[in-house]
């Protein structure tokens, strides 16, 4: 009886199963089964005539439209990509003056559907023939697969789109797509940076801007000029050629409006060629990279005693002898075994005064202004590629004496710059930007040190080149003024420092009179040359490659050279500095080292040895690498 | 053929008198319609196969007179005539699709056609409206008859042909007839807690696949936006009626048939667009409605439960087939490949449509009217 009970599912249960309707005549039961059975059939049919009937009316009613209303498919070109064409075009990217860095071509797309190629090795090797950067295996090897889709080409030129149309292939599809293009090469290479083959940005502006970039139609205009750039690059590849370096970073930098004029970054690589940027060619030195930067640090330690008012320029700074702390001992590279003031610690760059000057100015307070500074935290720059500065867990003393000469802390060039920058344009911090500045109003900086110690910085700087260390920076007429510095790196192997590997950079700006632009060359790891009587400091290294810079672009600026006579500062004023009859840097390190052991010692106890004495106790346990002496 | 007196008692005259004509007349227009349409549709067709160039309309054109001829011989049958007919077309073409796996020449991947005295035969094809007539039969059983387990027959039947068809591989098939299957099971009582539970099912089951993968999620969207994909046989056919607009640009003046491959047999309904136009086209369509709509009517009004079943699930096969063609060459549904029944090239489709619709003329046939009708033969007989 299971049939029975199934037979009816939905009927009143008088009609099946073992009701007592059973013993009804079996006629009388058909006829009332069949009634009921043609009523259901009916009704539903019903149902599924109408739905018939309706997909019928669609049928009818869409031929009318598409025949005699919808005109505008025809209109739109055959197999289009499916996005909006607003969308599909990536806004070009131009310099300052509008130049064009980066635009994007249109070209086809060659794809298939293997599934519709009827003879795929007839295919393949006409294919294979028309293009010449696919083998014939690989498109073989495509086309007969079991896809409906594979790529085949993602650029062909018209003349190649055309040739493969020219086939006739049948299951071979275009799609309308872009290639970015970057006319400059690898002028522009790390800051630009690229896209992917779809057309996404992955690095440089490229990236940080890439929604921007894609919706838009207006160009995004840079700060940069890329006929500066042109002569930063150039000039960094001499000097990098010249004394071998394995890399080398420039930076031009507007000291009003933290605009970045220019960025380079060696070696580098063509963004038109993605593949050459692997490796450490894709690598921007000039941001993402940080370095302990050596005595160009020295500006920040004068600025920061002169403007906390614990130090005046007249004071002086006994650097007869090395400071030994611990396994630590600080002496002078340029040593002059005297006493010294704040200008003469700087045009000699003095590691003894520096660290002294640093101490009276107290490890709290240099923490303080390195961080408005900028030095504690990652550049503000429009690029995905920023170093974070490597600086001390604890910061100790013989951290604060250290970091006055530029060791113990790694800042990257940019963040550099724009500390310099703020030292002398009369003391704000401003953001480095890619963007162009179009507004009449400067951008707001922040204070961070007053008006009149950055003047007493240019003037500091000035001298440096003129009597200094930096003296192969000087251009007649363009007033420039820098601090060169020259820090050993790390061991890789080892702890502490050593060898003959180095940072050597000359961070400058100019005119001294009312600074326009800070101009940073770094070289990494230079070595010398019988021209530079063996020496790869910075002055010998980087300050030439400045001077080369700044008579270079100073004309594109319109900066018009000085034809005011300066004059020495005489004895008796602050900023004048003993003048020892001979440049610096000729000191063979046998003189050096002479001078060094027949240098008085003291008799008098200085406030200074009380300190050291204390700090000694302090760091007895502390283990650190040698300093490495500038 | 008007010779025919109301009062002349011999086979063609009944015949003439309780056919419906209506659906006769329909069923020769489109006829006439598919051999016009194969003789524009097909020589570039078969140009580009290298055949003579009227290789596909001398062949079709032979084909569409035995059709008919066919059609009107089955639609001389009685209800038992055509039980027993159908029971040996699907004996016959059960066997013979089962040999296909075995000895079947593979076309485009898949095996369906077998040689028969030379001539290449898809039993599929006839598998069909045998099964439809058969389902109805084991429908009707089961809701009439107690103790005759009809509706495991028909379940057992219709798992059997599913299994066939799908090893050929044939999907667009599989569906038809699952299709066609399911609505003969609606109307023979389906509980309405299935239907709806059905219903949920595919609604859910569409959703969820839409969502889950990604390649359905694909062909959907695909159907949505066909401008961005390959369906270029669509994109090419949308064209061709807009080109053909109200009055077509004339016969032999499409274009579409230069460029599509299927131009003969799956989208010969954008030819008929782009060449004849608006008015021929919405007559196919027009056709295609009349017959299906009017042998509803019948089924509607017959008091044999087999013979609306069979009547419906022969004319459900018809038009859905009709329905999905014309709907996916027009866009409204993603591409599936369907003939349009006796338009389209192909002479086993034509043969077992005419056959179908030849047992739709047969059942349709008006009978006079039995006051207990419990006393039909079939139910005394069966």
């Amino acid at each position: 009886m299971i049939f029975e009970r199934i037979r009816h599912p939905f009927a009143p249960s008088g009609q099946c199963g073992d009701s007592p309707n059973m013993e009804l005549p079996e006629r009388i039961v058909f006829e009332g089964a069949r009634k009921q059975a043609l009523e259901t059939g009916r009704n539903r049919l019903m149902v599924t005539g109408v739905l018939f009937a309706l997909a019928f009316v669609m049928i009818g009613g869409r031929v009318v439209e598409l025949t005699l209303v919808s005109k505008n498919i025809s209109e739109r070109p055959p197999r289009l990509a499916n996005t909006d064409p607003a969308l599909n075009v990536r806004a070009d990217i131009t310099d300052r003056n509008g130049i064009l860095l980066a635009t994007s071509l249109p070209t086809a797309a060659l794809y298939a559907n293997p599934r519709h190629v009827l003879d795929a090795d007839e295919a393949a090797g006409k294919l294979s023939q028309v293009l010449p950067d696919i083998t014939l295996e690989k498109v073989r090897a495509l086309l007969s697969s079991d896809k409906t889709f594979v790529w085949l080409h993602r650029n062909l030129t018209p003349k190649l789109q055309f040739a493969v149309n020219a086939l006739g292939i049948p299951g071979l599809y275009f799609q309308q797509t872009e290639r970015r293009v970057y006319p400059h090469g690898p002028l522009v290479s790390h800051v630009i940076g690229m896209t992917n083959i779809d057309g996404e940005g992955l690095s440089g502006v490229e990236g940080y801007f890439n929604g921007q970039l894609r919706g838009r139609q207006q160009a995004l205009q840079l700060s940069l000029d890329i006929r500066m750039q042109a002569v930063v690059r150039t000039e960094l590849a001499k000097a990098m050629e010249k004394f071998s370096a394995i890399g080398a970073a420039g930076i031009v930098l507007d000291v009003e409006t933290g605009e970045v004029i220019s960025i380079v970054s060696l070696p580098d690589f063509n963004p038109n060629n993605p593949v050459s940027a692997a490796g450490i060619a894709g690598f921007n030195r000039a941001t993402k990279g940080v370095y302990e930067m050596g005595s160009t640090f020295k500006l920040f330690t004068a600025a920061i005693a002169l403007d906390s008012g614990r130090v005046r320029l007249r004071d002086r700074y006994d650097a007869t002898k090395p400071i030994r702390v611990s396994r630590f001992k600080i002496s002078d590279y340029h040593a002059k075994n005297k006493w010294m003031t704040v200008p003469e610690i700087l045009v000699h760059s003095s590691n003894i005064g520096s660290a002294k000057m640093a101490l009276d100015v107290g490890t709290l307070a240099q923490k303080k202004y390195l961080k408005k500074m900028g030095m504690l935290s990652p550049a503000g720059i429009e690029l995905p590629e920023v170093g974070s500065p490597l600086t001390p867990d604890r910061w100790r003393d013989i951290n604060t004496m250290t970091i006055s000469y530029g060791h113990g802390i790694a800042v990257s060039p940019l963040q550099l710059t724009a500390g310099v920058a703020a030292l002398v344009n009369d003391g704000y911090l401003r953001n480095a930007t890619l963007v162009k500045w179009v507004d009449d109003e400067l951008p707001a900086g922040m204070r961070v040190i007053s008006t009149k110690t950055s003047k007493i910085m240019r003037r500091l700087m000035r001298l440096v080149v003129r009597q200094g260390t930096g003296k192969n920076a000087d251009v007649e007429g363009y007033v420039i003024g820098g601090k060169t510095g020259t820090a050993d790196k790390p061991e890789v192997t080892k702890r502490g420092y050593g060898g003959r590997r180095r940072i050597s950079s000359f961070v400058s700006a100019f005119p001294m009179t009312g600074p326009r632009f800070v101009v940073l060359a770094l070289l990494d790891e230079p070595k010398g040359i019988p021209e530079s009587q063996g020496y790869a400091t910075g002055g010998w290294v980087a300050a030439p490659v400045v001077k080369n810079i700044v008579w270079q672009i100073a004309p594109m600026a319109g900066i018009e050279p000085s034809s005011v006579v300066e004059m020495d500062p005489k004895p008796g004023d602050v900023f004048y500095v003993a003048a020892d009859g001979k440049r610096v840097s000729e000191q063979s390190s046998e003189t050096r080292k002479k001078k060094s052991t027949a240098s008085k010692v003291s008799g008098l106890e200085t406030d200074f040895d009380r300190r050291l004495s204390d700090i000694l106790s302090s760091t007895k346990e502390q283990r650190g690498p040698t300093v490495a002496v500038n | 053929m008007t010779a025919f007196s109301r009062l002349d008692s011999s086979l063609l005259g009944r015949w003439w008198w309780t056919v419906d004509r209506w659906i006769i007349t329909a069923l020769i227009a489109l006829a006439a319609a598919g051999a016009i349409l194969t003789l524009a549709a097909s020589p570039p067709v078969a140009e580009r196969l290298n055949l003579d160039t009227f290789y596909f309309a001398r062949r079709q054109l032979l084909v569409l007179p035995v059709a008919i001829g066919v059609m009107l011989a089955v639609s001389l049958l009685n209800r038992d005539g055509v039980r027993r007919l159908a029971l040996l077309m699907f004996t016959t073409s059960i066997v013979l699709t089962a040999l296909t796996l075995v000895d079947g020449a593979e076309i485009k991947g898949a095996t369906r056609w077998i040689k028969l005295g030379g001539l290449s035969v898809q039993p599929s094809e006839f598998v069909k409206p045998a099964f439809a007539v058969i389902a109805a039969w084991m429908f009707a059983a089961w809701r009439l008859k107690a103790k005759f387990p009809g509706y495991l027959v028909a379940v057992g039947l219709y798992a059997s042909v599913i299994a066939l068809l799908l090893a050929q591989p044939d999907v667009g098939m599989t569906v038809l007839v699952s299709v066609v299957w399911g609505i003969q099971f609606f109307l023979a009582g389906l509980p309405m807690v299935l239907v709806m539970g059905i219903g949920v099912l595919f609604i859910v089951g569409g959703f969820v696949a839409y969502f889950k993968f990604d390649h359905v999620q694909v062909r959907i969207d695909r159907f949505f936006d066909p401008a961005g994909t390959d369906a270029y046989q669509v994109e090419r056919s949308l064209e061709a009626f807009q080109n053909g607009g109200i009055f077509g640009r004339g016969p032999g003046e499409g274009r579409i048939k230069e460029a599509l491959p299927d131009a003969h047999a799956d989208f010969i309904f954008a030819v008929a667009g782009e060449e004849f136009g608006m008015f021929a086209s919405l007559m196919i369509v027009a056709l295609f409605g009349i017959i299906v709509l009017r042998g509803f009517a019948h089924a509607f009004k017959e008091s044999d439960l087999f013979v609306q079943l069979a009547v419906v699930g022969l004319l459900a096969q018809f038009g859905l087939q009709a329905i999905i063609n014309m709907a996916s060459t027009l866009n409204l549904m993603p591409t599936k490949g369907m003939t349009l029944p006796f338009i389209s090239f192909g002479g086993s489709s034509s043969l077992a449509v005419a056959v179908g619709m030849g047992m739709v003329l047969a059942l349709t046939r008006e009978r006079p009217k039995r006051r207990i009708s419990g006393l039909n033969s079939w139910e005394a007989g069966a």
